[in-house]
């Protein structure tokens, strides 16, 4: 069998769902470890389990949205990428380290650090990759006049996540580390603008795909789209204090970031405003794939931009920080938007649309959207419960509150597992249809 | 005339983009060159009790200040609340949960140094806070 018609932004997007596919395997061993207490602990105890889960998903994110933008880019532009030699070696590095991490964790050699638990020194090829992709992604675009939205988002999503990664190892000067709340405060405003800058290439890539489908290119060029992208890029750069209300730090960062946050109110009401044409529109183009992923993925859009809202009012967060509302929020914006958005795109770049079923298709994301709702509900449950907890004056132990909260962590793991299981169904032919098609049917033109 | 409003649109965007990268800018040097805390004792033995800290992940299952993983306690301020003679029995048995790491007596005084270190910045107790009306709150 020929390879040839596996081209770049396939082979991203197949790099990308091998690693989803172990991403949530690990996930699945790390909640079974929340209700069989000791489950693995010689083997594969949680602070292996854990970052196995964290580094696979991310890797999973920006692996995939490197793909959808190579993709994209060739459609918006009509031309082949810059260098598919580049795009090839920053493929193979991301892969390279990623399998270096899992080894890493599983012989316990950590760097420690919340969301890169990786040794430091693996931090330098991730961030040579993404040189490679800043410059192959310019080169690639002839200019920055009259170009639409997601070209600009993509621009933005690349150099904030570079600028974001190398501000995360500031740690490594004793300056930045020395002192807990110093170390906190810049960790925290690198984390924090590190996924709106992902977000940016996400977001941009769902207006592409969405106008592709419409056939119309009327949105990306309006003044509400570029108001609505300054607007993100206002909240990338300025509302990551959310995370640290509760750190001693300074008080200008926290109040920056509550009014700045408070201005995603202006993007719920506009979800909110379009949703009867977003519907409107299903039925019109028909409930394909890509389509009904952007869909689902809308739905989690707004039920968490709520909870994200209401998170980033301090005298809420005092009672949310530090509990399963913070789970709940990651879980939703990875799985339901972030994960969504990136199988919508790797349906549209890897398939050709009668390569699943409808029905099939149909039933996978339907599984998918109850099993996340109902994992979604049951975190914030735990939320709720450890919130009461951490306000309750009485002392009653860690040990015997998590004891408690069994019961959500027994609905929250079979909600997992039912979670996994829909995903594999809409990964396996995502992955199997262009490792089984042969050149004929791969007809994309592009590198 | 659709070329000039398409150059105006792109000089509009490239001011508006230009004013947020600047602020950020200056947002960011102004954070770097005065982080919140300014002096603080240099402890050698915290130091290495942070390295400890990272090497064996443990903010794979422990919070400071509400941040790291869940299926642990928040240490932030442990070692006030248990005491250093607690804290040394777990962290050289391990529990039903936590693995026994085989630290050795060095890395559990380093650690405990860390947490000791970590338990003077300040509180994380959400209790102690101060909720106003306005929403935001009082440490």
């Amino acid at each position: 069998m020929s390879n040839k018609h596996l081209t770049i932004p396939k082979i991203f997007m197949l790099a990308g769902l091998i690693i989803l596919s172990a991403g949530l395997l690990f996930g699945l061993t790390g909640a079974l470890q929340y209700i069989v207490p000791g489950f693995l602990k010689q083997f594969l105890s949680f602070e292996k389990t854990r970052p196995l889960h964290v580094s696979a998903i991310l890797f999973w994110i920006i692996t995939g949205s490197s793909g959808a933008v190579f993709s994209y880019l060739q459609q918006s532009t009509g031309k082949k990428i810059y260098s598919v030699l580049l795009a090839k070696i920053q493929c193979y590095i991301f892969s390279a380290c990623i399998v270096l991490i899992f080894i890493s964790y599983c012989i316990g050699i950590f760097g420690g650090r919340e969301y890169w638990e990786f040794p430091p020194a693996l931090g330098l090829p991730i961030a040579i990759a993404w040189v490679l992709f800043l410059f192959n992604y310019l080169k690639s675009v002839s200019g920055f006049k009259n170009q639409p939205v997601y070209v600009w988002m993509w621009l933005t999503g690349i150099v904030f996540f570079l600028f974001t990664f190398l501000e995360s190892y500031l740690w490594i000067f004793p300056y930045f580390r020395n002192n807990i709340v110093n170390d906190m405060t810049i960790q925290w405003k690198s984390y924090g603008s590190m996924v709106g800058s992902w977000n940016m290439l996400i977001y941009g890539s769902s207006i592409f795909l969405m106008e592709k489908i419409m056939g119309v290119s009327s949105y990306s060029r309006t003044r509400l789209a570029f108001l609505m992208y300054f607007l993100g890029l206002f909240n990338l750069m300025f509302n990551w204090g959310h995370h640290i209300y509760t750190l001693p730090t300074h008080n200008y960062i926290k109040h920056v970031s509550y009014i700045v946050s408070m201005t995603e109110l202006l993007i719920f009401g506009k979800i909110i405003y379009q949703w009867k044409s977003s519907l409107d529109s299903a039925k019109k183009y028909g409930h394909y794939a890509a389509y009904s992923l952007l869909l689902s993925a809308d739905a989690w859009v707004f039920l968490t931009l709520a909870l994200s809202i209401l998170m980033s009012v301090p005298a809420i967060n005092v009672y949310t920080h530090g509990t399963h509302f913070t789970v709940a929020h990651a879980m939703g914006a990875t799985i339901g938007i972030n994960s969504l958005l990136l199988l919508a795109f790797a349906s549209d770049i890897l398939m050709q649309p009668p390569a699943i079923s409808n029905k099939k298709f149909k039933i996978s994301l339907w599984t998918v959207n109850i099993a996340l709702f109902v994992f979604w509900i049951s975190l914030i449950a735990a939320g709720i419960q450890k919130a009461r907890w951490q306000m309750s004056t009485e002392k009653i132990p860690f040990s015997v509150m998590m004891l408690e909260q069994r019961p959500i962590f027994i609905i929250f793991f079979i909600a997992g597992l039912v979670l996994t299981i829909g995903l594999l169904l809409i990964i396996y032919p995502l992955i199997k249809w262009p490792l089984m098609s042969s050149d004929k049917t791969g007809k994309q033109v592009v590198a | 005339m659709s070329l000039f409003i398409c150059t105006m649109a792109d000089t509009q965007r490239g001011i508006i983009l230009t004013t947020l990268v600047t602020a950020f800018s200056i947002y960011s040097a102004h954070l770097y060159t005065s982080l919140p805390v300014k002096s603080y004792p240099v402890n050698r033995e915290a130091g290495n009790g942070k390295q400890v800290w990272q090497r064996y992940n443990c903010t794979a299952c422990h919070q400071i200040y509400g941040l790291g993983g869940y299926l642990g306690p928040d240490l932030t301020n442990v070692y006030s609340f248990r005491g250093p003679d607690y804290i040394k029995m777990l962290m050289k048995s391990g529990t039903d949960i936590m693995p026994n790491l085989h630290l050795s007596d060095e890395e559990i005084n380093n650690l405990l140094a860390y947490l000791k270190s970590i338990d003077a910045s300040g509180s994380a107790d959400a209790r102690t806070f101060k909720l106003k009306k306005d929403g935001t709150i009082e440490q």
